[in-house]
Order: C-alpha cells, then sequence, then structure tokens
C-alpha cells in the first residue's frame, strides 16, 4: 500500500517536473494562430473591414470577435482561405464593407494640381508617398496598395484611381472557356 | 560502332512536313526600312538603352547593355539612325507592347570594327564567357536563356558531357537542319569553344535520323579535325526529343531531377545554332545581330529558310516567302505543337524566333472541345511522366496547391497531351494559366509581404516620433525646473537681459559694416555734415515741439 503511493507520487512529481520544464523550453511567443490569419490577409491595411489595419482585424478574428467576411479587398479567395484555416464555414462578403476589386488599382497623383500639404503623406500606411510641405508630391505605385486611405484627406481632390498597368513580365494567360455543358451537335458536325 | 541509346516516356510520332521548307538554300531576307529590337529578348532582366534618338549606330554596334547577371545586351543589326526609344508591339501571346529601340536603316549595312579573339585556347574561360556574354548570344533553340550561364558550370562541377542539340524534333521547323547541311565547320568550332568554356570531357552533337543530309555533311565536316572526343550520333525521330531533359536520357539514359538541371547530373546541353553563334562571335568578332529563320505553311507559295536580321518585321519575311494572305487562318512563331499565334504582323523578329507557320484556312486544326472521358492517353503520351488529365482537373478547378503536388512546373508545354486527347480539350492551355496564374499569387504574396513590412515601419515611426516628442516634452520641464531652483526671477532677468545684450550688439554691427564712410572726399564730408547738422536741428525742434 505505502509502496504504491509512494511510487504513484514520485512518478507525479517526475512528470510535474517534465511539463513544467517543457511548458517553458517549448515557449511560444504570441498568438500563431493571429501570424496565420494575417499571413492570409492581403495587407491593404485599408481599414475597410473596421479595424485599423490587417493585423488587428487577424486579432479580432482570432478572439471571435470578428467575423472572416469584412475583407472587400481580399474578396472570396481570402473568405475561403480563412474558411480553410479556421475550420469555418465560408460565408458570402459583408456588403456594409465595401465590394470586391476584380481589378487590382493604385492611386495617381495629378501633380499639377497638388498643392504639397501633405495631408496623404500622412494618411498612407505604407509610406507610399514621397513629398514635402509646399513640394509636388507623387505616389510610389510599387509600394501602394491600392487601399485609397491618401483620398478623403486631399484639399484639392489631385487624387485617383488607376488599375495597376498589366506588362509582359505580369501577364497571365487566359482561362481557356470551353463550354462542357453544351451538346455537340454530331449531325452537324459531319455534314 | 553503334551507341546504346534509350527511350525516353511517351512522345509522339509526328509528320514531320519538314521538306516543305528545305528546297532551296538558305538565302538572306530583304533589309527592312525599319528595325525594331525589343529590350528583352532573352530570360532575365531586360537590356538597358545606350543610345539616344537622334544618334547613329553601326552595325553590330551594342545599343543597349545587360543590367543584372542573368541578362544579355542588345545590337544594332544594320547601321542607321536611332528614331525612337519606345513601346512598340513584341512577338507574344499577349500581344502587349513592350520598350524597344527602333532604328532607320540608311541602307549602307556599315560594319563596326570587329575584334574577333585570335587565340582563344589560350584565353581563360571566364574571359571567354565574358566575349559570349558581350555577343549577346543566348539559347536559339526557343527559350532564350543567355548562353555564357550555361557555359560556366560553376567553381566544383565537372562537366562530363556537353551536348548539341540538333534533333529539331517539332514538324515543320528546319532552321537548324539548314545550318547543319550548309555551315558545318562553323557548328564544330563554335562547339570546340564551347568545350574550352566548359572544359567538358565529351561531346556529342545529337541529329535526329530524319536528317540524313546533316548528319553526313556534319561527319565528313568532323573528319577533318582530329577530335576524337567528339561523337555523332543519330537519335530516333519522336517528338518532344529534342526537349534537353528528353535528349539526356535518350542519350545517357540519365534523368535530370525534377527543378535540377542537367549540369546536376554534369552535363550541359546547348543547341546547334547557339554554338554557330559562339563560333561567329569569337572566330569574326561578330555579335548576334541575326539568325536563320524557317518561314514556312502551306498557306505560303515559297516556303524556305532565310538569314534574318534581328528585328525584321513578320511580314517582310511572309512576303519573301510568297504568302497568300486571304489564305492564312493564323500565323504561328514557332512550330504547330509549341508555338503561338501572332495576330499583329509587323512584330519583329527577336533572338528566340525560329520559325513563322502560316496556316491555311482550308486545314482545320481546331475542334470543339468535349468532357473528358478518363482515356488515359495523355498520361501515356506524356515525356514528362505526368499525369494530365489530373493537371487539367486541378487547373479547371482553380485548385493551384494541389496542381502543384502532381509536378505542374515539369511541364515542359511539348503539346502531347493535347494532340492526342480524343476530347480536343487544349490542355496545354490550361496548364499555361494555372502557371501564369500561380506566379501572379506568387507576385501578390511578396508584394503583401512588402506590404506588411512597411506598414509595420510605418507604425514603428508614429512611435518613435511621439516617444521623441514626449522626451522632449520632459527634458524641457526639467530645464524648467532647474532654471527655477537655481536662482528663481534673477537669474531669468539676467538671461532676458544677455539676450537683449546680445540682439543690441548684433543691431550695431550690421550698422557699423553699412556704414561705407571710409575714403570720402572733402566736398563729401561737407555734405554729410550739413545733412547731419540739420537732422539734429529738426530732431531738436521736434523734441521742443513734442515738449510744448
Amino acid at each position: 500500500m505505502l509502496t504504491a503511493i509512494l511510487v504513484l507520487t514520485v512518478l507525479a512529481l517526475l512528470f510535474g517536473l517534465l511539463l513544467g520544464y517543457a511548458s517553458v523550453r517549448y515557449k511560444v511567443e504570441g498568438d500563431p494562430i493571429v501570424d496565420q490569419i494575417d499571413a492570409i490577409l492581403p495587407q491593404t491595411q485599408c481599414g475597410q473591414c473596421g479595424y485599423p489595419g490587417c493585423r488587428p482585424y487577424a486579432e479580432a478574428i482570432a478572439k471571435g470577435e470578428a467575423e472572416i467576411n469584412r475583407c472587400p479587398p481580399g474578396g472570396e479567395t481570402v473568405i475561403v482561405q480563412l474558411a480553410d484555416l479556421l475550420g469555418r464555414e465560408p460565408i458570402p462578403l459583408d456588403a456594409e464593407r465595401g465590394e470586391a476589386k476584380d481589378t487590382p488599382t493604385v492611386v495617381e497623383i495629378d501633380e499639377n494640381l497638388c498643392i504639397g500639404c501633405t495631408l496623404c503623406i500622412q494618411a498612407c500606411p505604407v509610406d507610399a508617398i514621397l513629398g514635402a510641405p509646399k513640394q509636388m508630391h507623387t505616389i510610389l505605385k510599387a509600394e501602394c496598395t491600392g487601399c485609397n486611405l491618401c483620398i478623403p484627406p486631399c484639399p484639392v481632390d489631385c487624387i485617383r484611381i488607376v488599375p495597376v498597368e498589366e506588362d509582359i513580365s505580369t501577364w497571365r494567360w487566359p482561362e481557356p472557356k470551353i463550354d462542357l455543358e453544351q451538346p455537340v451537335d454530331v449531325a452537324e458536325e459531319t455534314a | 560502332m553503334r551507341r546504346r541509346l534509350w527511350h525516353f516516356h511517351g512522345g509522339l510520332h509526328l509528320e514531320g512536313h519538314k521538306d516543305l521548307s528545305m528546297h532551296e538554300p538558305v538565302a538572306a531576307a530583304p533589309l527592312p526600312a525599319r528595325i525594331v529590337l525589343p529590350l528583352a529578348q532573352h530570360i532575365g532582366a531586360p537590356a538597358e538603352p545606350e543610345v539616344k534618338v537622334g544618334e547613329k549606330v553601326r552595325k553590330g554596334q551594342r545599343i543597349a547593355r545587360a543590367t543584372e547577371y542573368v541578362s544579355a545586351p542588345i545590337h544594332a543589326s544594320t547601321s542607321g539612325t536611332v528614331v525612337a526609344i519606345e513601346e512598340q508591339p513584341v512577338p507574344h501571346p499577349s500581344g502587349l507592347s513592350a520598350p524597344c529601340i527602333v532604328i532607320e536603316a540608311d541602307g549602307q549595312d556599315e560594319w563596326i570594327e570587329r575584334q574577333p579573339v585570335a587565340d582563344y585556347e589560350n584565353l581563360d574561360p571566364s574571359a571567354l564567357r565574358n566575349v559570349i556574354r558581350e555577343a549577346g548570344i543566348v539559347g536559339l533553340g526557343g527559350a532564350g536563356f543567355p548562353s555564357f550561364i550555361k557555359l560556366n558550370p560553376g567553381p566544383d562541377k565537372v562537366v562530363d558531357l556537353l551536348i548539341l542539340n540538333g534533333a529539331e524534333c517539332e514538324p515543320y521547323i528546319t532552321c537548324d537542319a539548314m545550318l547543319m547541311q550548309e555551315h558545318p565547320r562553323r557548328i564544330i568550332d563554335g562547339l570546340l569553344i564551347m568545350r574550352h568554356a566548359l572544359r567538358a570531357k565529351r561531346c556529342i552533337i545529337a541529329i535526329e535520323d530524319n536528317k540524313k543530309v546533316a548528319h553526313t555533311v556534319l561527319v565528313n565536316a568532323l573528319q577533318e579535325h582530329e577530335a576524337e572526343f567528339i561523337e555523332i550520333v543519330q537519335v530516333p525521330t519522336v517528338y518532344p526529343t529534342g526537349g534537353e531533359k528528353q535528349l539526356i536520357k535518350v542519350l545517357t539514359g540519365k534523368e535530370v531531377p525534377s527543378n535540377g538541371l542537367p549540369i546536376d547530373i554534369g552535363m550541359v546541353c546547348h543547341n546547334v545554332a547557339t554554338a554557330a553563334a559562339v563560333h561567329d562571335a569569337i572566330a569574326e568578332g561578330t555579335p548576334l545581330i541575326e539568325r536563320i529563320v524557317t518561314v514556312t505553311g502551306e498557306a505560303l507559295d515559297r516556303p524556305r529558310n532565310l538569314t534574318v536580321r534581328i528585328g525584321t518585321p513578320f511580314s517582310l519575311l511572309l512576303e519573301a516567302g510568297q504568302w497568300r494572305e486571304t489564305d492564312t487562318d493564323e500565323v504561328l512563331m514557332g512550330g504547330p505543337m509549341m508555338g503561338f499565334a501572332v495576330p499583329d504582323l509587323d512584330v519583329p523578329v527577336v533572338k528566340t524566333t525560329n520559325c513563322l507557320l502560316a496556316r491555311p484556312r482550308s486545314q482545320p486544326h481546331r475542334q470543339p472541345a468535349m468532357p473528358c472521358i478518363r482515356c488515359g492517353q495523355c498520361a501515356r503520351v506524356c515525356p514528362a511522366q505526368l499525369l494530365p488529365q489530373q493537371l487539367y482537373w486541378y487547373a479547371h478547378a482553380r485548385n493551384f496547391d494541389r496542381i502543384q503536388d502532381y509536378h505542374l512546373f515539369d511541364c515542359i508545354e511539348c503539346g502531347c497531351c493535347a494532340y492526342v486527347c480524343p476530347s480536343h480539350i487544349p490542355l496545354v492551355q490550361y496548364y499555361r494559366f494555372a502557371k501564369t496564374e500561380i506566379w501572379a499569387q506568387e507576385r501578390q504574396k511578396q508584394k503583401a509581404d512588402r506590404a506588411r513590412q512597411r506598414h509595420e515601419w510605418h507604425l514603428e515611426r508614429l512611435e518613435r516620433r511621439k516617444r521623441e516628442e514626449e522626451e522632449r516634452r520632459r527634458r524641457k520641464k526639467e530645464l524648467l525646473k532647474k532654471s527655477k531652483a537655481a536662482g528663481g526671477d534673477a537669474a531669468k532677468k539676467a538671461e532676458i537681459e544677455a539676450a537683449l545684450a546680445r540682439v543690441k550688439a548684433k543691431k550695431a554691427s550690421r550698422q557699423a559694416a553699412r556704414a561705407n564712410t571710409e575714403n570720402l572726399t572733402d566736398a563729401q564730408k561737407q555734405a554729410i555734415a550739413a545733412v547731419e547738422a540739420r537732422r539734429q536741428r529738426l530732431q531738436k525742434g521736434g523734441d521742443s515741439g513734442d515738449s510744448q
């Protein structure tokens, strides 16, 4: 009887120590699920989801505070990927948050109109606008995420949305369009 | 002695249609009035223009330099004036435009001074590679990869076998066959130069057994050299033997690993036309400014091979082949299996243009697609041993993760699967679509990662600025406290007075500097004195007036 208690106590202590050591040794910094969600989000940083950037939205999703359908730039692709990751059902995009974009866009400053007020620079979440007070501003198109946050603060409305230009290096083969549902009229074919 | 040969998986026996364009010897194409030279004719970074609009250039002059390691320079293919550096339509399935240098030919065709390398055998391989790089030579078989890179095995790699690819397996195309027939010495000399650069142990020139003349001519030419390390091998005519991995399998029985290169198994493979270009660059100092192009198809009355300056418009070549425009359904760049339709026929010949194929309307080649019946024909003929059917399903479903599990990127787009498909499904189009779609997703992912990083930096910067502002305020407050503790109001007063004194001293010094009253004549001194006296009088009068 005593031996049994002793053995079990020793075992309990041993496993306790092992678990304690493991929890210190293999401690995970941060919340890995947030990183995974953040990796799926398009990083537009547009705030259309109602959170100040993609990471805060990722955190809200991880906590279960937000639905997965609040990201218009990501559209259906992101919703499906998030649903896959979180084991939820894909749901349609929340229409209140905006419409999904078909083609990627960036913004462009009409440099004849710009008065150099720097308001757009302060609004840009990825520092993609170059300029100084009373100097003409310009957009670094390669860095622009197309969030359009710079448009409302502009006092002279000199910023406009343009589609991302396609060149040979970014061109994609179109998906072959074949209508498999249509029955083929064999008589006509052979005629 | 007959060499043992192996087989690759699948493949097709296709009707060659090669006789069509082999009745005439290779002729020089006419000199066009305008030459259009795209800056990106190769795999890698586009070249950077070195000339300005209005500048006169001579034939063979470098007009755009390579900017990165994987890149190639561009040379003027005739003498004339640069009239524009702008976007022009280029031969590409997208039909899009790309930056080009446009030269108006002056008709003189005046060469620059060429500097041949007299004795390449005493030249260091790296110097040799540099000459080849400067000559703008890229793989002429179709891919357009800069050749000097493929002539650099790397420090710790030994090249057992250098293969010259003269298989030319695609129907209709005969430019390599004609080159081998007419210029065997250039090819063999080019091979010797390449062998020197690679320090290769053995060399093989591989020719499909339907090119009997080319084989005989090359064998005869080789007898003049004492080069027992070179072997000329006839390989069976099976499409696509000309594929690099397939040819290596046929010749050696070895397989290039997936995602690997032939150099990983000690082999290097170059096209015969590339070897000829290497010979021209070393022995003549000629950069790559022309190539042989097959102009063929049933919609031509005089299909033939032409030596064409890079930059010549397609339409001029079709004219030289007596093209029946009204009878033409479409014009392909490349062969019927791997080529693509070119909508705009004013696009220029580039370094990788091996064939123009004009297809007549009378030859229907596209039939409506029907559902897949899972017959498995495609898998039987796939030379890359893939499962085309599975790839098709996943491309159709846009499941781009799964499609990569089925090794989409090992597909060489040879078109065998689509050729045998009884349902006429455009399979290769699906694979091309999936590949470019995956690349686009990767680009998007990279852009998202950069945006995330930049946003983090942005937040960090805002945070830092806030901290600095707080720090500044805190320090000011501390300073104020210190000054109060040191002497209260008296100290402040003293400070203000010191500041006032500083201002006064500055003012005085400025006035002193302004007074240019030295070296004056007597008359001027008198005038000044009179003015001063009047001013004093007035001031006195004013003062007295005020006090009254």
